[in-house]
């Protein structure tokens, strides 16, 4: 399968965030998307995924050719496409587990059913892997859970659900080293030629154990740079100014007014 | 969607149905002093209780509506039937009860729920119970589980004690309505050191178009001993006005336990105005656990006096309103004995313009000393047209009283919304499932049966296609 950005221009509340963007992911390709804050890498998830927040203004997005840019959230879903959150919400009073369950059900087709007790054996082991202890299916959905576990939940979600393209927004934020080496081994084992992700990461830390084929650079709303694990290294080492020199990008028209500079800042 | 749309609640909806019956015997339509003497003289009645019919007719003509909540003026106290009477003697046995009253019975699923829950059951079917049984067990123990009118002629003196002990007949109008024309209902009587472990229910149903119904409930728990009581009603749909005005006085005695549980779904055409209370002695715990889902205009504020001291009342209660819905609820907690406590639980929720209001009175008397309450209020919107608004009552007239009040009103946000669908949940499942997670806490004090028919209900009420 392939899931294509064509030329695509989104705002919010008035405000346009992505300026034309043109990406093509194939199943079992790895993307990773990084950039610096504020430069729309979510967006290009939410977007996807069919936040309301979100206006497409032109362009489209493909899916074996076809456009999903009018299709319902849950329909993007049903069809495939997984966005592991950035701020997973918390549901009090729905445990995680009827909530995968329901999930699944929904997309099943009218004459099937759900085999309860595969299903049962398949969560259990889903989130012993993730490491997430033994009283994870009756605890309220993302309730209480620390940032970690929330993070490792989306995974199971992911692992549970079987999405055709899976973007995973920040998941290794919060996360200690521990957990970010298990999530990214995880992440790592559900690949799969079916499997098209994309990683969105503001730090290489993450792509040290999930590696991308295909590594984007994301400034003001546009894809600048498109390369190999290389980029990431670089980046790591020497941030994003380079890139914006080298590619002539002056983004001082975003920049707030200021009166003067801190002092220190001009020091360091 | 277009599954949705399809759905014709008349047809579909599994409590939507009429049974045919002919009533043995019914009063006139509209309320008078010969239709009071009637119901009276048809029930074979002791004198006293006719005398306190006709006060409480004469009260109720006094009083006025209450001057807060919901406009009651447009109920017409004349184009009510006060009383119907489907056969004439209260069956014993299954076998016994009229094949059309059975159907009714069966598409309401009464035998199954019988065969796996039920401890008794009591069904009334228009005014009066028509179905009683009450198993061996019950018997042995010396518990009394009749329905109301029974009991009058099986236990007069026994009934004399407690009617009108805690839900007095001037209380307010609808108690004085009752008061002068009840029938029907459940008589509970458990006596000292008793212990029920399983839950007694008793379904209720309105089956005859602008019929109110007007059922007396009175449970006395005696010293020890423990009671929890399940009342079921559904009612099926009605073009034309209706009410309910139901009054239940629970005695709960020292050191036992009782817990009351319902949940009503009158059709929106009926006006629920239902006078709950119960009396606390010395460390008696009683719960209300008090759902409304139905109902056009509900009042309801299933109250505690706790009169003894080191008594405790809880309530637990969630209203639902969808369209053209006017939920007016709440609990009274009345702190009278030295050391009690009391816990309000509060959930409403408010979808497609229906209004819920949360009424609520606490008050820790003078005598009340080291008196402690705590109130939950938690409000959820579903969307923009609804409304609802937190009206407590706290009052403390001690100086070694302590009251907790906490309230929170939300909305059901686009984020959760898009987190849930963005699983693969249609918006209406979505908004379901977060509507059934904020009402958990209630449902999962429910039996279980209770809990899926309460299940069952919200998803109706949050589709598209009701209303």
């Amino acid at each position: 399968m392939v899931l294509e950005f064509k030329d695509l221009y989104v705002s919010v509340e008035g405000n346009r965030i992505l300026k034309g963007i043109n990406l093509k992911i194939m199943s079992g390709e790895t993307h990773a998307i990084m950039g610096p804050n504020g430069t729309g890498k979510s967006t290009l998830a939410q977007v996807c995924m069919g936040h309301p927040k979100y206006k497409v203004e032109s362009g489209d997005i493909l899916l074996d050719g076809e456009s999903i840019i009018d299709l319902s959230v849950d329909e993007r879903s049903r069809r495939g496409i997984f966005l592991g959150m950035q701020n997973p919400i918390e549901v009090p009073g729905v445990t995680n587990f009827d909530f995968i369950k329901s999930a699944i059900q929904k997309r099943m087709r009218k004459d099937e059913h759900l085999r309860i007790g595969k299903f049962i054996l398949k969560y259990e082991s889903a989130s012993q892997d993730l490491d997430m202890g033994k009283g994870l299916a009756h605890r309220y959905l993302n309730q209480g859970f620390s940032g970690g576990e929330k993070k490792r939940n989306e995974i199971l979600q992911m692992k549970m659900l079987n999405p055709k393209f899976a973007f995973l927004d920040e998941i290794d934020s919060g996360l200690d080293v521990d957990a970010l080496k298990l999530v990214g081994e995880h992440v790592t084992k559900q690949k799969s030629a079916d499997l098209g992700l994309i990683l969105i990461t503001h730090y290489q830390r993450l792509l040290d154990y999930i590696e991308p084929d295909f590594v984007h650079i994301m400034i003001n709303g546009q894809i600048v740079k498109t390369g190999n694990t290389e980029l990431i290294t670089k980046i790591d080492r020497e941030g994003y100014d380079w890139v914006k020199t080298e590619l002539g990008i002056d983004d001082e028209d975003d920049k707030p007014y200021s009166l003067g500079n801190c002092p220190t800042k001009s020091l360091v | 969607m277009s599954e949705k749309k399809d759905f014709d609640f008349k047809k579909d909806y599994k409590y939507g149905f009429k049974t045919k019956t002919k009533s043995i015997r019914e009063t006139k339509r509209g309320l008078s002093e010969s239709v009071v003497r009637e119901i009276s003289m048809i029930k074979e009645e002791p004198k006293w209780m006719l005398e306190v019919r006709l006060d409480a007719l004469k009260t109720f003509y006094e009083m006025e509506n209450p001057g807060w909540g919901p406009d009651l003026t447009s109920i017409d106290f004349n184009d009510i039937i006060y009383y119907i009477k489907p056969s004439n003697k209260v069956e014993k046995d299954w076998k016994d009860v009229p094949e059309e009253i059975k159907d009714t019975f069966n598409k309401l699923g009464i035998p199954e729920a019988e065969q796996k829950y039920l401890s008794g059951v009591t069904t009334q079917f228009e005014s009066e119970a028509v179905y009683h049984s009450t198993i061996k067990e019950l018997n042995d123990l010396g518990v009394i589980f009749l329905d109301t009118d029974s009991a009058l002629k099986e236990y007069p003196e026994l009934f004399k004690e407690y009617f009108t002990k805690a839900v007095p007949y001037n209380d307010n109008k609808y108690a004085a309505l009752n008061t002068a024309v009840w029938s029907g209902g459940s008589f509970i009587y458990v006596p000292k050191g008793v212990e029920i472990k399983k839950p007694l229910q008793s379904y209720f149903r309105i089956n005859s178009e602008r019929m109110g119904q007007f059922e007396r409930t009175m449970i006395i728990v005696e010293d020890n001993s423990t009671l929890n009581y399940v009342e079921g009603c559904t009612a099926p749909i009605y073009s034309n006005s209706s009410l309910h005005a139901a009054v239940v006085e629970i005695y709960v005695k020292s050191n036992a336990k009782c817990r009351y549980s319902t949940v009503q779904n009158w059709s929106t055409n009926i006006n629920n105005l239902v006078t709950k209370r119960s009396i606390v002695e010395d460390y008696g715990h009683m719960e209300w656990i008090d759902g409304n889902i139905g109902s056009g205009i509900n009042m309801k504020y299933p109250s505690c006096i706790l009169k003894g001291d080191y008594s405790k009342g809880t309530t637990i209660t969630i209203a639902f309103a969808g369209k053209n819905q006017y939920q007016d609820t709440g609990a009274k907690m009345i702190h009278i004995g030295k050391n009690t406590t009391s816990k309000i639980v509060s959930k409403s929720i408010a979808t497609k313009g229906g209004k819920v209001n949360y009424r609520g009175l606490v008050s820790q008397e003078g005598s009340a000393e080291n008196a402690k309450s705590t109130i939950e209020c938690d409000t959820i919107l579903v969307d923009r047209d609804s409304t609802s608004d937190t009206i407590p009552t706290n009052i403390v007239k001690n100086f070694k009283g302590q009251i907790e009040h906490e309230a929170t009103v939300s909305k059901v946000s686009d984020e959760e919304l898009f987190y849930l669908m963005s699983r693969g949940l249609t918006e209406d499942e979505a908004k379901e499932m977060i509507v059934m997670g904020f009402i958990e806490p209630f449902a999962r004090e429910l039996p279980m049966e209770y809990a899926v028919e309460l299940n069952q209900l919200i998803k109706l009420e949050m589709t598209d296609s009701i209303g």
